[in-house]
C-alpha cells in the first residue's frame, strides 16, 4: 500500500476528442500557433493509501468511462507522435471541485468515511502537442489559452525530457501568530505606508483616526482590562480595514460633496448622494405609494437584498452587484465568484432561505477584436470576455438557477477594468416557522455558526484590493474560485432548516469575510465574541487575521439559538453541510476575537461601525464642448442598417446566451431569444413564479454608458427610462397607477465609476468626473419620482481604473439600473416579433433630433451633440397608455427602441419568424436618417391586428404614428418620399445580425437560417 | 458519513414497532406538505448533491395527477425512506457532483457502490427489485446519464452494465435550445405512448450518445430501444447541428430498456409544462387562441400516470374476480 498515486486517462484511438481540437484551433487562431495534433488527458494524483486492487477499481470503475477512456496508472507518459506537454496543475489552496467528486466517488467505492473537506485528490490537465514547440511557446498556450498564473500551476516542456508533476503541497503548521502594529509615533507619511504596505486602503485621515482611537485613554483603559496590548493587533486593523474599505462603507457616497456647474455659476453641497438621491428619493416614493395604498414595499437598503411584497404568502427578493476587480485579473474565477455571491444575498436576507428564482447578467468589455499591445498584467478583451462568459455558465448552470437576460457594452474603455453585473431574484415566504421571514433579529446568546466551505487563504483583501485602483502588482490571494456545487448543497440546506424554523437569520461571508459578517451582525446584538480556532480550514498556515477577514467562498454566517443547535448541527450532517459553531452574539458593545483563548482582537462596535471620517470631495461640472457632425445624405440606408445590425454593439449574442440555461425550473415565459426561429431578441425577461399562479415578474436592464460623454444626466435619466420602457413593452405596468393595485417594482442602482476624487497629481480630473456623478444621481432621483419607481438596494464601484506602465486605462462613468416588476398573468406578457401579416406597424413616441452618442453616428466615427433626453412626463402618459391597451389585449408585438433606433427595430422584430413588413416614413418633418436611427427614448415599435386598429388608435391619439404593415413576404421594405430606402429580405438581415463579430468570436457557425420549429 | 436520521420535524408519532418508517412518513409530509394520498400514484423525485429539476419534475406528477415526493438522496441511502412505496422513481436533471467527472458519474457511482444495509446492499440492489416488481424509473438530462452509466440503460445484457455512454457535445459547448423529437414506432414503453413527435428544450453538454460496438447499435435498434430521435426541420432523424444538439449516435434523445419500464431522455418535457415555455408560445396562440394551455412534455407524465393506474385497476378487477369465484 502507498500513499501518492497518479490516474491518468486518456482518450480512446478513434474518440474525438473536443479539448485538445479546441486548444490546437485556439493557438492557431488567437496565437498564430501551429501545435499538430492535440490530445488531452486527465489527471489525478491521489495522497490516500491505496491497494493495488483498489487503485486499479477506483481507475476503472469509478474515474474512467469504459467506452471512452484508456487507464494508465502511475505512469507519466505519452502516447507516441507527440513531442511536447503542457500540465496544468492548481496552485495550492485554489478550488478543486473535481477533486473533490473524485474523493466522493473514492469514498462511495471503499465504503469509507473519507473526509471531502481535506483534500487528498487533486485533479489536473495534460496536453501532448504532435509539434515540437519551443517552451515559450507553448508557455504562451498554457497561460494565454489554458490557465491563469495566478490560479494554475503550469509544467511545460518536451515529453522526451520526462514529463514534469506538480501536486500542492499547502501550508506548513498552524501560526497562531497575533503581531503588535505599533501606531504611536507614527509620522504621516509612515501611517499612509503603512496602510498600502498592508493593503488596509485606508487614507491618511483614516490612519489618523484609527490611531487616535487606540491613543484615547478610555481605549487605553479597556484593552487593559481585557488583557490586549496598547497598540492594535494586526487583526484589529485588518478588522477596521475591512469594515472601512470603500466596498464595504459606501465612504464617496456617503461623502459631502462641494459641487459647482461652471457653465451656470451655481454652487450646492450634497450632504452624502447615498442619503440624497437614492434613500431619501425612495422614501418619498414610499410615501407616494403608502398614501394610494400600495404597501408592497417591505425592505430596503438594510439588508443583503430588497424584499417587495408579492401578494400575502410571499416575498420577492432582489439584488444585483458587480465583481469587477477580480473579473480583471482571472475573469473566470472572478465571474464564477461573482455570480455565486450574489445569490448569496437574496438567500441570506432577513432569515435567510430564499428560493432562487433566475439570475441576469450584464457585462462591460473591451472589444475583443482588439490587436494591439497589452499593458503588463492586462489580460486581452476577447480571454476577459471568455473566461467570464464561463464563469456565468458554470456559476448559473450549475447552481440550477435560469439566467433569464443579460446585455453585453463593447467600449474600450473597460479594456482595463471589465464590469460584471450580477442579479439575482428570489422568493421567500413572508413567514418561516411563525416568523416574519425579512426581520434579522438577534439576542445576546445566540450562537455564530459558519456554514458551508472552509476557509483558506484565497480572498485575502478582497474587499480592501477592490477599493484601490488596479495594477499590475495585484496579489493572487485577491482571486478565488466559487465552488457552486458546494453552494448548492448549502442552499439546499438553508431552505430546510429555515423551513423547520432552526434558524434565527443568516448573512453571506462576501466581501471581509467573518470580519465583515460577524461585524455587521453583531451590530443587531451589540457584540459577539468569536473563536477563531473553531474555524475549519482547508489547510494549516493560516494566522488569525488571515482566517478572520479571509474571503473563501460559499459560506454563510448563521445565528442559532441554542436550543436548535442539536437539531440544525444534525441537519446538516445528514445534508453533508459543514456547520461549525464559532461564538456567540453578546450585548457588550464589543467585537471581540479570541484564538486558544488569548486576544487577538476587541474593538469597540460604535467605533467600528461609526468611527471613519466623513470625506469632504470636491466637484466641478464643465459642459463637455461637442458638436453634431455633418454627414452626407444616403439615397439608400440598406447597407447602413446591414452594418448597424453586424456591429458589435448590436449584433447577436446567441452563442452567449445559449451557454446559459435561460429555463431550468421551468418558469421562463419570455426569455432573451423567442419565436419560431428562437432568434428574436426581446427587451425584458418574463418569469413565473411558481405553478400554480400566473403570478409572476418581469425583468429588465438598463444601460448607456456612450452618452455620459454628452451629458451624465441624460445618460442616467436615460438608463433608467430603457428599463422602465422594456418592462412597459413585455406588458408590464407602471406602479401605483391606482389605489392598492399591488403592482411592485423593485430597483437596484449599481453605480460604477472611475476614480472620481481629485488629486492634482494622480486624477487631475477628479472633480469633473465626481461632477459626473453628482448628475447621474440627481438624475436617478427625479427618475424614481416621476415613474413612482422605489429602489430597494444597489451598490457602487467607486475605482474602475487599471494603471500599468505609466498607463491608465478608466471606465466611463456607468450606471446600470436593474429593475423588475410584478407580472398580473404572465400570459398577457407581449413579445417583440412580428406575429401575423397584415397586423399594422406603429410607432409609438416622439422621435426627435438625438443622434449624439448613437450608433448611427459611432459608424461614422462620431459622437455628436445631440444626446437623448427624457420627458418623464410624456413618457409616464405613453407608458400608462400602452398598459391599458394591454389590458384590452390591442397589442400584438412591441418592442423598445434603442440602439440603432427605429430602424434596426423593424428589422428586429422581423426575426422571429419569415415575415417582413412595408412602412412608410413622413416626409415632412425630421430628416430620413434621423427618422430611421435616431434614439430618443420612450419610443415602441407595436403591431396591431386589423380587426383593433380603430380601438387602438382610439386610445392612443396622436402618440401613436402609424408606419404600415407586416407582410407575408420575407421582406423589410422603407419608403420615404415615394423611394425605398431600405429593401432587404428579412432572413439576409437576421443572417448578418446572426454572423456578427460575438458569436463568430464564439464560434458559433452560421445558424441564421436555422429553426427549431417544423411548423414553418 | 452520518447514519442518523433526519431529526424530525414533528413528534413521531406514538405507539410505533417501526422507527425507520415513521420517521419516513415524517419526513415525506415534511417535505410534500400533505399526507400520501390513499390511492393515488406515487412518484419518488430524488434531489441533493447539485440535482436541480426537481421542482418541475414534481409539478410535471402533480399537474399529471399523481402526489409527488422530494426527497434527499441520503434519506434513500440511509433508509429513511424505502423507493418500494412508489410507483416511479425519478431522477432529474441538474449537475450531480458538478459533472466534475464526466456528467451522472459520481453519483451512478453512489448507487452501485454506497452500502446501504447488511451484507454490501447497494441502492442499485433495490432499484432493480423495484423494476422486478414491474415498477418504472424515469431519469431525464443528469438523471438520464446516471441511468447510462449505471447500465441500467440500455441494459440489454440484464446485468446493469455499462454499455453505451453519453458525452461531450460535438459542438464542444453546453447549450439551451429546443428541439424537436420523433417517437421511434418499435418503442414499447408507456411513458411514450400515443405521442408521434414533440417539441422540447435541450440545456446539456454532455449529451451525445457514444455506441462503440456495432453489436450493441444493431441490438438497440432492432428492438426501438432508441425511442427518440432528433428530428429536422422536414421532420426527418438529422445528425445536423443544432437539429441534432450533440450529433448523438442514432441521432437519438432517449433510450428505454428492453421491459419499457427504465425510460431516460436528455432533453427536458418537465420543462415544457405550459403552453407558455414554448418560445414561440405568443404567436401561436394568436393563431390558435382556443388551444389547450398545457405544454407537450406533460402527456410523458400523464402517459405513465394513466397507465398505473390503469394497471391497478385492472389488477384490483382480477383480485375481485378471483375472490368471487373462490
Amino acid at each position: 500500500m502507498t500513499d501518492t498515486h497518479t490516474i491518468q486517462l486518456t482518450l480512446k484511438p478513434g474518440q474525438h476528442d473536443g479539448d485538445g481540437q479546441r486548444v490546437a484551433e485556439a493557438a492557431a487562431r488567437h496565437l498564430g500557433l501551429a501545435t499538430g495534433r492535440m490530445r488531452s488527458a486527465a489527471l489525478y494524483t491521489v495522497r490516500y493509501p491505496l491497494t493495488e486492487n483498489q487503485l486499479n477499481d477506483f481507475a476503472t470503475r469509478c474515474l474512467a468511462d469504459p467506452v471512452l477512456h484508456d487507464v494508465r496508472l502511475n505512469e507519466l507518459t505519452a502516447a507516441p507522435g507527440f513531442a511536447t506537454y503542457i500540465l496544468v496543475a492548481r496552485r495550492p489552496g485554489v478550488t478543486d471541485d473535481e477533486g473533490t467528486s473524485a474523493q466522493n466517488a473514492l469514498a462511495d467505492l471503499l465504503n469509507e468515511p473519507l473526509d471531502t473537506h481535506t483534500q487528498h485528490i487533486f485533479s489536473k490537465r495534460l496536453f501532448l502537442l504532435e509539434n515540437d514547440l519551443p517552451a515559450a511557446d507553448l508557455r504562451r498556450i498554457a497561460e494565454e489559452l489554458l490557465g491563469n498564473k495566478l490560479i494554475n500551476w503550469l509544467e511545460v516542456g518536451r515529453v522526451a525530457d520526462g514529463i514534469r508533476d506538480y501536486t500542492p503541497r499547502p501550508g506548513g503548521g498552524a501560526e497562531a501568530i497575533t503581531e503588535i502594529i505599533t501606531l504611536t509615533g507614527r509620522s504621516d507619511a509612515d501611517l499612509v505606508q503603512l496602510s498600502k504596505e498592508n493593503i488596509y486602503a485606508l487614507n491618511l485621515e483614516e490612519m489618523r483616526a484609527v490611531r487616535d482611537y487606540f491613543a484615547a485613554s478610555q481605549t487605553q483603559a479597556e484593552r487593559q482590562t481585557a488583557g490586549l496590548p496598547a497598540d492594535p493587533t494586526d487583526c484589529e486593523l485588518e478588522i477596521i480595514a475591512q469594515t472601512w474599505s470603500e466596498h464595504c462603507k459606501h465612504k464617496e457616497f456617503s461623502a459631502l460633496i462641494n459641487y459647482k456647474d461652471l457653465e451656470t455659476g451655481e454652487e450646492k453641497q450634497v450632504d452624502s448622494l447615498f442619503k440624497t438621491y437614492i434613500k431619501n428619493a425612495t422614501s418619498e416614493v414610499d410615501r407616494q405609494l403608502r398614501a394610494n395604498g400600495n404597501d408592497w414595499l417591505v425592505k430596503v437598503f438594510s439588508d443583503n437584498a430588497g424584499a417587495v411584497r408579492i401578494n400575502a404568502d410571499s416575498l420577492f427578493v432582489w439584488k444585483v452587484e458587480t465583481h469587477n476587480s477580480p473579473s480583471a485579473i482571472d475573469p473566470y474565477g472572478g465571474a464564477i465568484t461573482g455570480i455565486l455571491g450574489n445569490n448569496r444575498d437574496p438567500l441570506a436576507t432577513g432569515i435567510g432561505g430564499a428560493q432562487l428564482l433566475f439570475n441576469t447578467n450584464v457585462l462591460c468589455f473591451g472589444n475583443p477584436e482588439y490587436d494591439g499591445p497589452l499593458l503588463t498584467g492586462q489580460l486581452h478583451p476577447r480571454r476577459i470576455l471568455e473566461g467570464v462568459r464561463k464563469g456565468i455558465e458554470d456559476g448559473g448552470n450549475k447552481s440550477g438557477v435560469p439566467t433569464v437576460n443579460g446585455a453585453i457594452v463593447f467600449d474600450d474603455r473597460y479594456a482595463g477594468k471589465p464590469l460584471v453585473y450580477c442579479g439575482t431574484g428570489a422568493v421567500m415566504p413572508m413567514q418561516f416557522a411563525g416568523k416574519d421571514s425579512w426581520e434579522k433579529i438577534i439576542d445576546a446568546g445566540d450562537r455564530i455558526i459558519m456554514a458551508g466551505g472552509r476557509v483558506g487563504k484565497d480572498g485575502i483583501h478582497g474587499a480592501t484590493f477592490s477599493s484601490i485602483e488596479l495594477d499590475e502588482t495585484a496579489p493572487a490571494t485577491a482571486v478565488q474560485i466559487g465552488s457552486p456545487i458546494t453552494q448548492k448543497l448549502a442552499m439546499d440546506f438553508l431552505l430546510l432548516a429555515a423551513r423547520r424554523g432552526l434558524l434565527k437569520c443568516s448573512t453571506d461571508n462576501g466581501a471581509g469575510g467573518l470580519s465583515s459578517s460577524v461585524g455587521e451582525l453583531a451590530g443587531i446584538s451589540g457584540g459577539a465574541v468569536v473563536e477563531l480556532e473553531r474555524v475549519p480550514l482547508k489547510y494549516p498556515g493560516l494566522r488569525p487575521w488571515e482566517i478572520f477577514v479571509s474571503e473563501s467562498q460559499e459560506r454563510f454566517t448563521l445565528v442559532v439559538e441554542p436550543g436548535k443547535m442539536t437539531e440544525l448541527l444534525a441537519l446538516g450532517q445528514e445534508m453533508e453541510v459543514e456547520l461549525t459553531d464559532i461564538g456567540y452574539f453578546t450585548a457588550d458593545g464589543f467585537l471581540d476575537v479570541r484564538f486558544d483563548g488569548a486576544p487577538v482582537a476587541r474593538l469597540n462596535m460604535e467605533f467600528l461601525h461609526e468611527g471613519v471620517p466623513r470625506k469632504i470631495l470636491e466637484a466641478e461640472w464643465t459642459k463637455p464642448a461637442a458638436s453634431e457632425p455633418e454627414i452626407p445624405a444616403a439615397a439608400d440606408y440598406t447597407a447602413t442598417l446591414g452594418k448597424l445590425l453586424g456591429s458589435l454593439n448590436i449584433c447577436s449574442r446567441e452563442s452567449v446566451i445559449r451557454q446559459y440555461d435561460h429555463e431550468v425550473k421551468g418558469r421562463t415565459i419570455v426569455k432573451p431569444l423567442m419565436g419560431a426561429t428562437g432568434q428574436a431578441p426581446q427587451d425584458a425577461a418574463v418569469v413565473r413564479f411558481n405553478f400554480e399562479s400566473w403570478e409572476g415578474v418581469a425583468v429588465s436592464n438598463g444601460i448607456l454608458p456612450r452618452y455620459g460623454d454628452l451629458d451624465a444626466y441624460h445618460m442616467s435619466a436615460g438608463a433608467f427610462d430603457e428599463a422602465v420602457r422594456q418592462i412597459i413593452a413585455v406588458g408590464g405596468k407602471l406602479p401605483n397607477l391606482t389605489p392598492g393595485d399591488g403592482i411592485f417594482w423593485s430597483v437596484n442602482d449599481n453605480f460604477c465609476v472611475p476614480d472620481s476624487v481629485y488629486d492634482p497629481v494622480i486624477n487631475p480630473d477628479g472633480k469633473q468626473k465626481l461632477a459626473k456623478l453628482v448628475r447621474m444621481c440627481e438624475a436617478l432621483r427625479d427618475a424614481t419620482a416621476a415613474y413612482c419607481i422605489p429602489l430597494t438596494s444597489g451598490k457602487d464601484s467607486m475605482k474602475n481604473d487599471f494603471k500599468a506602465d505609466g498607463v491608465k486605462i478608466s471606465v466611463p462613468p456607468t450606471v446600470l439600473y436593474s429593475m423588475t416588476a410584478k407580472m398580473e398573468d404572465v400570459r398577457r406578457a407581449i413579445t417583440s416579433d412580428f406575429k401575423q401579416a397584415d397586423d399594422v406597424v406603429y410607432l409609438l413616441g416622439e422621435t426627435h433630433d438625438e443622434l449624439g452618442g448613437s450608433e448611427f453616428y459611432a459608424l461614422h466615427g462620431q459622437l455628436g451633440a445631440n444626446v437623448p433626453k427624457v420627458d418623464f412626463e410624456k413618457a409616464k402618459a405613453l407608458y400608462t397608455l400602452v398598459g391599458q391597451a394591454n389590458d384590452q389585449h390591442l397589442i400584438q408585438s412591441c418592442h423598445d427602441l434603442s440602439d440603432g433606433g427605429l430602424a434596426v427595430a423593424l428589422a428586429e422584430c422581423t426575426f422571429g419568424y419569415d415575415c417582413g413588413a412595408t412602412v412608410e416614413l413622413s416626409e415632412s418633418g425630421l430628416p430620413l436618417p434621423v427618422q430611421l436611427f435616431s434614439e430618443s427614448h420612450s419610443r415602441f415599435l407595436a403591431t396591431v391586428a386589423p380587426e383593433d386598429v380603430v380601438a387602438f388608435e382610439q386610445l392612443l391619439g396622436s402618440l401613436a404614428n402609424r408606419l404600415g404593415t407586416v407582410t407575408k413576404e420575407p421582406r423589410l421594405v422603407v419608403r420615404h418620399g415615394g423611394r425605398e430606402v431600405i429593401s432587404a429580405d428579412s432572413d439576409v438581415l437576421r443572417s448578418i445580425w446572426t454572423n456578427g463579430p460575438v458569436n463568430q468570436l464564439l464560434g458559433v457557425g452560421d445558424v441564421a437560417n436555422v429553426s427549431h420549429s417544423t411548423s414553418l | 458519513m452520518a447514519q442518523d436520521s433526519f431529526p424530525p420535524a414533528q413528534k413521531p408519532f406514538e405507539m410505533v414497532q417501526d422507527a425507520t418508517r415513521v420517521a419516513h412518513k415524517v419526513q415525506i409530509e415534511a417535505q410534500a406538505g400533505e399526507p400520501r394520498r390513499v390511492g393515488a400514484v406515487q412518484a419518488l423525485i430524488l434531489t441533493g448533491f447539485g440535482i436541480n429539476c426537481e421542482e418541475e419534475f414534481a409539478a410535471a406528477y402533480r399537474l399529471a395527477g399523481a402526489q409527488a415526493t422530494i426527497v434527499h438522496l441520503n434519506q434513500v441511502l440511509h433508509g429513511q425512506v424505502s423507493i418500494h412505496d412508489f410507483d416511479i422513481l425519478n431522477f432529474p436533471g441538474g449537475f450531480s457532483f458538478g459533472d466534475d467527472l464526466g456528467s451522472g458519474v459520481v453519483l451512478a457511482n453512489k448507487l452501485r457502490y454506497r452500502q446501504t444495509g447488511p451484507g454490501g446492499r447497494t441502492l442499485l440492489d433495490d432499484i432493480k427489485e423495484f423494476i422486478a416488481a414491474g415498477k418504472f424509473v424515469l431519469g431525464i438530462c443528469n438523471g438520464f446519464q446516471v441511468l447510462v452509466k449505471l447500465g441500467l440503460l440500455p441494459n440489454l445484457s440484464g446485468h446493469v452494465t455499462p454499455e453505451v455512454t453519453l458525452t461531450h457535445n460535438a459542438s464542444g459547448r453546453y447549450e439551451d435550445r429546443w428541439v424537436t423529437l420523433r417517437v421511434n414506432p418499435l418503442a414499447q414503453t408507456p411513458f411514450l405512448k400515443g405521442i408521434d413527435t414533440l417539441e422540447v428544450p435541450v440545456r446539456h453538454g454532455e449529451g451525445r450518445l457514444v455506441i462503440s460496438d456495432p453489436a450493441i447499435q444493431q441490438r438497440i435498434e432492432a428492438a426501438g430501444l432508441n425511442c427518440l430521435s432528433y428530428l429536422d426541420a422536414n421532420g426527418d432523424g438529422t445528425g445536423v447541428y443544432p437539429f441534432n444538439p450533440n450529433g448523438a449516435a442514432l441521432n437519438c434523445a432517449g433510450l428505454t430498456d428492453p421491459t419499457g419500464q427504465v425510460f431516460g431522455l436528455m432533453p427536458h418535457p418537465e420543462a415544457f409544462l405550459s403552453a407558455y415555455n414554448h418560445p414561440d408560445w405568443a404567436r401561436r396562440r394568436r393563431q390558435n387562441p382556443s388551444a389547450s394551455e398545457e405544454g407537450e412534455g406533460l402527456q410523458i407524465f400523464k402517459n405513465i400516470v394513466a397507465h398505473i393506474a390503469h394497471s391497478r385497476t385492472a389488477a384490483t378487477a382480477a383480485e375481485n374476480e378471483f375472490a368471487t369465484r373462490s
